[in-house]
C-alpha cells in the first residue's frame, strides 16, 4: 500500500490489516504516555482546500502521536488565493521534504491526481475529495461498527470483519463522499448496505452500487437495522432545491424522536445511531438521538485519531515503498509552462 | 544449500527454562514484585512457561497475574529498512509495573536492538524499580552496550547464520508442535 486514495480498490486483507493497527494505536491512547517514536524524523503535510475541523485536527493528533512533524497548510490565506495551481503547490512540498500529504480539495480526483503524477514522491492520503470519496472516514465508521460488532458477538475485535451486519446510511447520498466510500468499504467487510434518501438526493446509477436503496426510512427500520448512519445535509453543496423543505426533510428522512422511539418498539435494542459530524441537530439528528446513549458520534472521533495514526504508520514506515514513477515526457505533460523546464521536476525528485 | 543443525531439542529448552526460573527467584531473592513481560512473537510464549515454573517453586505465585506481553514495534530504529510491520497488543498485568522487577524475556539475543526498543516501550508505560534480561539463546555480535542476566544457551554463530526459535505455541510444521533451536547455515 503506497497511497490511501479510495475504499473501492483496498482489499479485505488490506482493510483488516488497517483496522487491526488501529485497535492497537487505540490502546496508546490510553496510556499515561500518549507518544510513539515510529515516524520521528517523518514529516506530514495537511494540505485543505476545503474547511474542515474535525478531520484536519484528527490527521494532526494523529502524526503528532506517532512523533512526525506537522504542516497545516489551509488554502485561505496561502498562495492558492493568488492563483497557484495543485501542481506547483504540490511541487513546493515536495522540495521542503514532505514524505506523507493529507489532501482534502473541493475537486473530486485531486488526491487521485496527485498520487499519479511524479509532481510529489510522498504518500498521498485522500482526506475527502468532493463529492468522491473519504475513505479514512469509512475506515473510523467501520473501526466503529465492528468494535460494536463484536462486543455483542463476545469475541474480540481484532481479525474480525462485519459479516451480517445490517446497516442504513440515511440522507444527503448524493454529496455525500463519506456514503460512497463507506458503501465500498463495508460491503468488503461483508455487511449489508442500505442506502436511505429521497429520490433527489441519489447519484445517477446508484443501482449500480453493491448496495440495496430504499426512499422510506421507517419501512428500512421495521426489516432491522444494526447501525444507522445519518449523513448531514449539505446545504453549501445545493444550488437546487432537492426537497421541498427542511421540515418535510426532517419528518420523513431525520432521525426524531419518533423514531428513537420506534428502536425500542421495534425491539432493536443494540441499533447504534452514527454520524460523521457535522450534525445539523434538527434536521437529519434530533438532539435526543444525538445524545442518546445509542448515538457513537463522540467513539466516532476518538477512533477518527487511531485510524489516521495506523494509515500513517503503514504508509510512512517500511522500506517497501515503490519507487516513483518514471517522469512524464515532457511531451505529455499537462503543463506548458513547466514541459518547457523538464528538469524542475527532475531536482525535486533528486533533492528527496 | 542450507545445512540445519538442531543446538536445542524439547528436553533441553524445557531444562535451561526451569533454570532461568530459578535464577529470577535467586536474583530476586523471592518472587516479590515480579513481572515477566515477553517480547512479541516468541518471548511471551516464554514468558508464560517462565511464569508457570516460577509459580511451581513458589505456590504464593499466579502464573496468569505476573505475565504481560510487551510490544515494541513502533520504538524499533529500523522501521524505515524493513517491511512494514504491523504492531502487537501491548498488555501489562493489572498491578502496572510501577516500582516492579520487571524481566523481559525474549527468544534470541543479538544485535540487542529489540532490547533498547524494549527499553524505550518501558519507560513510556511506567517506571519499574529495577529491569532485568532473560533470554533464551545469546548468540553475541552486539551491537549496543546490552548484556542478558539470565541466559539458557550462549550459541556462538557466525553472523551468515540463522538461528530459530520454534516453539508449539507461535510454530508448527503440518499441525505437529515443535520445540527446537536450530542454526542454519548455508553451504
Amino acid at each position: 500500500m503506497r497511497h490511501l486514495l479510495s475504499t473501492q480498490d483496498l482489499s479485505l486483507h488490506d482493510a483488516i490489516r488497517i483496522l487491526d493497527t488501529a485497535e492497537e494505536m487505540a490502546a496508546v491512547g490510553e496510556r499515561e504516555v500518549k507518544k510513539l517514536p515510529a515516524l520521528r524524523g517523518r514529516t506530514v503535510v495537511n494540505l485543505f482546500f476545503e474547511d474542515s475541523t474535525r478531520t484536519r485536527i484528527s490527521f494532526e493528533a494523529a502524526a503528532k502521536r506517532l512523533s512526525a512533524d506537522v504542516i497545516n497548510f489551509a488554502a485561505k490565506g496561502s498562495s492558492v488565493s493568488k492563483g497557484e495551481s495543485l501542481k506547483d503547490t504540490a511541487q513546493t512540498l515536495a522540495a521542503m521534504g514532505a514524505d506523507a500529504v493529507v489532501i482534502r480539495h473541493w475537486a473530486s480526483g485531486a488526491p487521485h491526481r496527485l498520487a499519479a503524477t511524479d509532481w510529489i514522491d510522498a504518500a498521498v492520503i485522500n482526506a475527502g475529495d468532493g463529492t468522491h470519496e473519504h475513505p479514512t472516514q469509512a475506515l473510523l465508521d467501520a473501526f466503529t461498527m465492528r468494535r460494536h460488532w463484536s462486543k455483542l458477538a463476545g469475541t474480540p475485535s481484532a481479525g474480525a470483519d462485519l459479516k451480517g451486519m445490517r446497516v442504513a446510511i440515511a440522507g444527503d447520498v448524493l454529496h455525500s463522499r463519506v456514503a460512497r466510500s463507506n458503501v465500498w468499504l463495508l460491503r468488503t467487510l461483508g455487511a449489508e448496505v442500505t442506502l436511505v434518501a429521497p429520490p433527489t438526493l441519489l447519484p445517477i446509477g446508484v443501482e449500480k452500487w453493491p448496495c440495496a436503496v430504499s426512499f422510506d426510512l421507517d419501512e428500512t427500520l421495521a426489516q432491522g437495522v444494526d447501525a444507522m448512519m445519518m449523513l448531514r445535509v449539505q446545504g453549501e453543496r445545493m444550488n437546487a432545491s432537492f426537497f421541498p423543505t427542511t421540515r418535510e426533510y426532517s419528518r420523513r428522512w431525520g432521525f426524531d424522536d419518533n423514531r428513537l422511539r420506534a428502536l425500542d418498539s421495534l425491539g432493536l435494542k443494540d441499533t447504534i445511531i452514527m454520524h460523521p459530524g457535522p450534525m445539523n441537530r434538527g434536521l437529519e439528528i434530533s438532539a435526543a438521538a444525538a445524545d442518546s446513549p445509542r448515538s457513537t458520534v463522540l467513539a466516532q472521533v476518538r477512533n477518527g485519531v487511531s485510524i489516521r495514526m495506523a494509515a500513517l504508520y503503514l504508509l510512512l514506515s517500511g522500506e517497501n515503498r515503490e519507487p516513483a514513477p518514471a517522469p512524464v515526457p515532457a511531451s505529455v505533460s499537462a503543463s506548458a509552462a513547466h514541459a518547457a523546464n523538464p528538469n524542475l521536476t527532475h531536482s525535486h525528485q533528486e533533492s528527496h | 544449500m542450507i545445512l540445519t543443525r538442531v543446538v536445542l531439542n524439547q528436553a533441553d529448552i524445557d531444562r535451561a527454562l526451569t533454570r532461568i526460573a530459578h535464577e529470577i527467584l535467586e536474583a530476586n531473592k523471592g518472587s516479590q514484585d515480579l513481572v515477566l513481560l515477553g517480547i512479541p512473537r516468541r518471548g511471551y510464549p516464554l514468558a508464560v512457561r517462565l511464569a508457570a515454573k516460577i509459580a511451581a517453586a513458589d505456590p504464593t505465585v499466579d502464573a496468569s497475574a505476573i505475565v504481560g506481553q510487551l510490544d515494541v514495534t513502533m520504538f524499533r530504529d529500523d522501521l524505515s529498512h524493513q517491511p512494514t510491520r504491523p504492531p502487537y497488543p501491548t498488555q501489562l498485568p493489572r498491578t502496572g509495573i510501577d516500582n516492579k522487577v520487571v524481566v523481559l524475556i525474549d527468544d534470541v539475543l543479538y544485535s540487542g536492538r529489540t532490547i533498547r526498543a524494549a527499553l524505550d516501550a518501558i519507560i513510556d508505560l511506567g517506571r519499574p524499580r529495577i529491569v532485568r534480561l532473560a533470554v533464551l539463546i545469546d548468540r553475541g555480535h552486539r551491537e549496543l552496550p546490552i548484556r542478558a542476566d539470565h541466559v539458557g544457551k550462549n550459541l556462538p554463530t557466525s553472523s551468515s547464520e540463522k538461528v530459530r526459535v520454534r516453539l508449539e505455541e507461535t510454530d508448527s510444521v503440518d499441525g505437529a508442535p515443535v520445540n527446537e533451536v536450530v542454526i542454519e547455515a548455508t553451504a
